[in-house]
């Protein structure tokens, strides 16, 4: 039996299957981003375990194709285990065992990206000074306490746990959150419309307001616009159940024994030990058109701790590498005077490269002796 | 006798081909207007500066799919037959300035059907092959159906629009753009530009003098502000509608401040000075409306010296574009490519009737391969040189690049093994790509300005190259693999031998060698394409439709390899295989395109579609071809696999 599976898992038809296994995969989930959008056929083909069904609304769901992660992993296992059966070292097959080293590296270095990468956006205007960036998809409720002089207290709770519903509690927290309803994707309107219902909320902003749950957005230039209703729940009693909705562009007040708290529910935000300030948007066109030439961003880093103070040109191609994160020119507004810059954390960005680097090797290796060979039988010939 | 025939006919067929490029390259005689010298004259337009001649070729391409505008209708199989045409750079300054000719020029191509039922249009003596030219003047009832038709069109996002919409949208643009044309240079109908800008001249002082003592509140001359601001009227919508930048920026000015003739004779009020070549342009203007021969040509003579002393650059980027557009050097290429693929064709399908015949048509075959190369490169060479950028830049240049990696492979192919396949293959892809890339050239210009993010020449000279050079190796490698196929089922051929082995043999390890080499290009272009990715976006891989094409060709040439390795497939299979590889290659460069997401979708276009559809089920035919049982195959298997 082990012996079986032994052979199975080093053999090359193992190989050519999952190989064709990959090629319907990415053939698939190309053409269903025509439907799904970018980000979700990513999800769902490439970064999971299996590709489901859902017949009809039945609720259950069917795998029925092995997706990106297990195909990536089978692969990496019959790639191991047939090199542990054939490969002899010091043999003529260096670079061919090279190519998949590089191979193994490229897999294992996108799977550590998925797993350890975070992107986020920093949104400035001209002049607009921030020292967080902003996750472009995920959404968490602040609960800003200002009863401090000099600083404020933010408990953030994060999206996927209001989703799910239930009280949380927290120690800064002088009463509990009870989340009554959240909608991952929602319209909001002054009016009642079709297919809206009333917002139950008896404080702040809400009130007076009717809304709706919508599906995911799957474009990539759109995105969910979350809300939820909550009530802040004390021993004692309510203290009010409000409306907190991405729509809402200010944060709302509640006050509770006498101390301030604000309330917004935001695109996650993570935390700088330095600031950007824009200082110049560019967005160069060609002459007598409107093709984009070049967009740039004149920003000033500022870091306190180090003293750190100098300008920094971020352009097409060129990203401002620094504290292991990378800032990328990724959009701009309408009116030419504000910036979207891209935040890569990525720890293993340098993988690829090495990757690259020994996959280059193995074909030169093996482009060399194969060339060799060639030029040797025709001088015999 | 029979040997030296055969031995000369090689060299006859090269220098019929090579005498036919030398008569291309040189110049050729001016006519009596010399709209060969008018043509040349640089302006700048879609950001880059260019000859008048591109101006005229890339609108008249946009207008009416031709280069030219022919004026009498020739049956398409009277082939020997060139009627009387005008060239693009004639057909433009008759728009210039004799708008009232050019108007009853038929240059509007409509062919659908339903398009030319609402807009009521009749019979047209201007059709060929199904493809219907109209005038503007046939035109002008229906101008206004056209514009609403056209902008609600406009409305309707690109990918829900029907081929009706399409249609509307093409023509209100085209005739948008004609209208444009009509107003570059002179406003429209205009008599006498040289004399209108003479008087606005002479009314300059004293108008602006009035208009100064108007603002300071004194008293001023009314006739003479109302007559300066009776021309400034006319030159308003020449500002806004005129089309080349024709002006050069005024002395120290930056190089790229070109302004159009009515925003310069605007600027004129500023400083009460005319732009020298405005005046030039007047002058052209109103001798070519008077049919004067020798003022034209003179005017076009002394704008050119006028140019050449302080745009040097410009007047040289100019002539030079005018000669590479006047050259053709693709065109004769693709003719070349098709003779060559012709002969080598021939030198197959003889070679066991007369060994003489089949090596002088091979030999034949490979010398104007070996011509039609030269030819391709010294356009792509020139290509470059005009664009400041390496080879491949979008959609057409790609097309053009890949037939260029084709030849080449074919080429070192035909030079190791000498038996036909390598020059028939190399001529096939040549042609079939340079025909692409000529249907690509009829969306307008080629050499365009490149968007923000694909301006870097290094990652263009090295991704871009590689990519490409894996399609065309991936092309050959299915050429080849599709020769043995309706050789080893039509021909006798595959068993034959061929040194020391049989042709079949011999292709497939020449298949096996070009699949290699489209597994190296694919794989060390793709992963240049996630480094440059990483650059300019913050992710390696991203798994944006254009990436995972490049992906599926990297995984398909792996299952080959693999598969081949593995001894699941031998000579028949990795055949179908690499004629599979066709498909995948032409989905990666081309579908993904037409799928309009992500990144890269910077070229969507949809009349391919069918093209791309076709192509594909025309090789799933040729796999199943291969299918039939090898006892049924002419080539049966006596000495093969």
């Amino acid at each position: 039996m082990l012996d079986r599976l032994y052979r199975i898992f080093t053999s090359l038809r193992l190989t050519v299957g999952l190989l064709t296994c990959v090629f319907i995969l990415v053939f698939w989930g190309t053409l269903a981003q025509v439907h799904l959008g970018l980000y979700r056929a990513q999800h769902e083909f490439f970064r999971s375990w299996f590709i489901y069904w859902r017949p009809g609304d039945v609720g259950v769901r069917l795998p029925i194709f092995p997706g990106g992660y297990l195909l990536g992993v089978l692969l990496l296992v019959n790639l191991f285990a047939a090199h542990w059966r054939y490969y002899r070292p010091g043999g003529r097959k260096v670079g061919v065992a090279l190519i998949h080293l590089g191979v193994v590296l490229l897999l294992v270095g996108q799977l550590l990206t998925d797993l350890l990468a975070t992107e986020s956006l920093i949104h400035l205007r001209e002049g607009e000074t921030k020292n967080y960036s902003e996750a472009s998809r995920r959404y968490e409720l602040a609960i800003v306490d200002q009863s401090a002089a000099d600083t404020d207290t933010v408990v953030a709770i994060s999206g996927r746990r209001l989703l799910r519903g239930g009280d949380i509690t927290h120690p800064a927290l002088p009463f509990m959150v009870r989340v009554r309803e959240f909608y991952a994707n929602s319209s909001l309107v002054e009016r009642e419309l079709p297919g809206h219902i009333a917002v139950p909320a008896t404080n702040g902003m809400g009130v007076g307001l009717w809304w709706r749950e919508l599906p995911h957005v799957t474009e990539t230039d759109q995105r969910d616009m979350p809300s939820g209703v909550i009530e802040l729940v004390t021993e004692t009693g309510s203290v009010g159940t409000y409306l907190v909705s991405a729509f809402f562009a200010r944060p709302q007040s509640v006050v509770y024994q006498g101390c301030r708290y604000e309330l917004a529910l935001r695109p996650e935000r993570y935390y700088k030990p330095f600031s950007i300030q824009l200082l110049e948007f560019r967005h160069d066109r060609y002459p007598g058109t409107d093709i984009p030439k070049n967009f740039s961003s004149r920003v000033r880093l500022r870091r306190p701790d180090t003293g750190e103070d100098r300008e920094v040109l971020i352009y097409m191609n060129n990203p401002l590498r620094y504290d292991g994160e990378a800032f990328y020119q990724a959009s701009y507004d309408k009116d030419d005077r504000g910036t979207v810059l891209q935040v890569v954390r990525n720890p293993s960005w340098l993988t690829p490269y090495v990757a690259c680097l020994i996959v280059g090797v193995g074909l030169v290796v093996q482009f060399l002796m194969h060339l060799m060979d060639f030029l040797r039988k025709r001088r015999v010939s | 006798m029979k040997t030296f025939l055969f031995r000369v006919m090689p060299w006859l067929w090269l220098a019929l081909f090579g005498a036919e490029i030398v008569v291309v390259l040189l110049p050729s005689p001016e006519k009596e207007f010399h709209t060969a010298a008018f043509g040349r004259l640089p302006v700048l337009m879609k950001g880059r500066v260019q000859p008048f001649d591109s101006v005229a070729r890339n609108s008249l391409l946009q207008i009416r799919s031709t280069g030219d505008v022919p004026l009498e209708m020739v049956p398409s199989w009277q082939f020997w037959r060139h009627p009387r045409k005008l060239k693009s750079t004639e057909w433009l300054l008759e728009v210039l300035f004799r708008p009232e000719v050019a108007d009853t020029r038929p240059v509007f191509l409509i062919h659908h059907p339903e398009l030319i039922s609402e807009l009521r249009l009749g019979e047209t003596r201007w059709e060929k092959s199904g493809l219907r030219y109209y005038s503007w003047t046939e035109l002008q009832p229906a101008l206004t159906t056209i514009a609403e038709q056209g902008q609600q069109a406009n409305q309707t996002p690109g990918a829900q629009r029907t081929a009706y919409q399409r249609q509307v949208l093409k023509l209100a643009n085209a005739m948008s753009l004609y209208q444009q044309l009509k107003n570059s240079l002179q406003p429209e109908g205009t008599q006498d530009f040289a004399g209108l800008v003479a008087e606005f001249q002479a009314a300059l002082p004293a108008g602006l003098a009035a208009a100064h003592a108007l603002q300071a509140g004194k008293e001023f001359d009314t006739e003479s502000l109302r007559k300066l601001a009776g021309l400034v009227q006319q030159f308003e919508s020449l500002a806004r509608l005129a089309l080349p930048l024709a002006v050069p920026p005024p002395e120290g000015a930056p190089p790229d401040a070109w302004t159009n003739v009515g925003m310069s004779l605007l600027s004129s009020l500023r400083d009460g000075m005319i732009h020298p070549s405005v005046s030039y342009y007047a002058q052209m203007a109103t001798t070519f409306g008077r049919g004067d021969e020798a003022g034209f040509n003179a005017a076009v003579a002394a704008y050119g010296d006028w140019l050449k002393t302080r745009f040097a650059r410009e007047v040289a980027k100019g002539r030079a574009e005018y000669y590479f557009n006047q050259v053709k050097f693709f065109l004769h290429a693709t003719i070349i490519y098709l003779v060559a693929f012709a002969l080598a064709a021939g030198a197959l399908l003889t070679v066991d009737w007369s060994a003489g015949v089949s090596d002088s048509l091979r030999r034949s075959a490979f010398y104007l391969i070996g011509l039609a190369f030269a030819v391709h490169t010294i356009g792509l060479v020139y290509r470059m040189a005009l664009e400041g950028r390496p080879p491949a830049t979008n959609l057409y240049a790609t097309a053009v690049f890949i037939g260029w990696g084709a030849c080449a492979f074919g080429l070192v192919l035909e030079r190791i093994s000498r038996l036909g396949l390598g020059s028939a293959v190399a001529g096939l892809a040549g042609f079939i790509t340079l025909l692409i890339a000529h249907n690509l050239a009829l969306g307008g210009d080629t050499m365009e300005m490149l968007r923000a993010v694909l301006d870097t020449n290094f990652w263009l000279a090295t991704h871009v190259i590689t990519i490409t050079l894996g399609y065309s190796a991936a092309f050959v490698a299915g050429g080849l693999a599709i020769a043995y196929i309706l050789l080893g089922v039509f021909t006798p051929l595959l068993v034959l031998s061929a040194g020391q082995t049989t042709l079949g043999r011999a292709l497939a390890s020449m298949v096996y060698a070009v699949i290699c080499f489209a597994m190296l290009f694919s794989v060390v272009g793709t992963v240049l394409g996630g480094i440059w990715a990483d650059q300019s976006w913050g992710r390696f891989w991203g798994w944006d439709p254009k990436e995972n094409g490049a992906l599926l060709i990297v995984l398909w040439y792996a299952i080959i390899l693999h598969a081949r390795r593995a001894g699941l497939v031998r000579e028949r299979g990795l055949m179908m295989l690499a004629i599979g590889g066709n498909i995948v290659t032409a989905f990666s460069w081309f579908g993904v395109n037409m799928l309009g997401i992500g990144l890269h979708s910077y070229g969507f276009m949809d009349a391919a579609f069918k093209w791309l559809m076709l192509f594909g089920a025309s090789q799933l035919f040729v796999i199943a071809l291969g299918l039939v049982p090898r006892t049924w195959w002419r080539s049966s298997c006596e000495a093969g696999v």
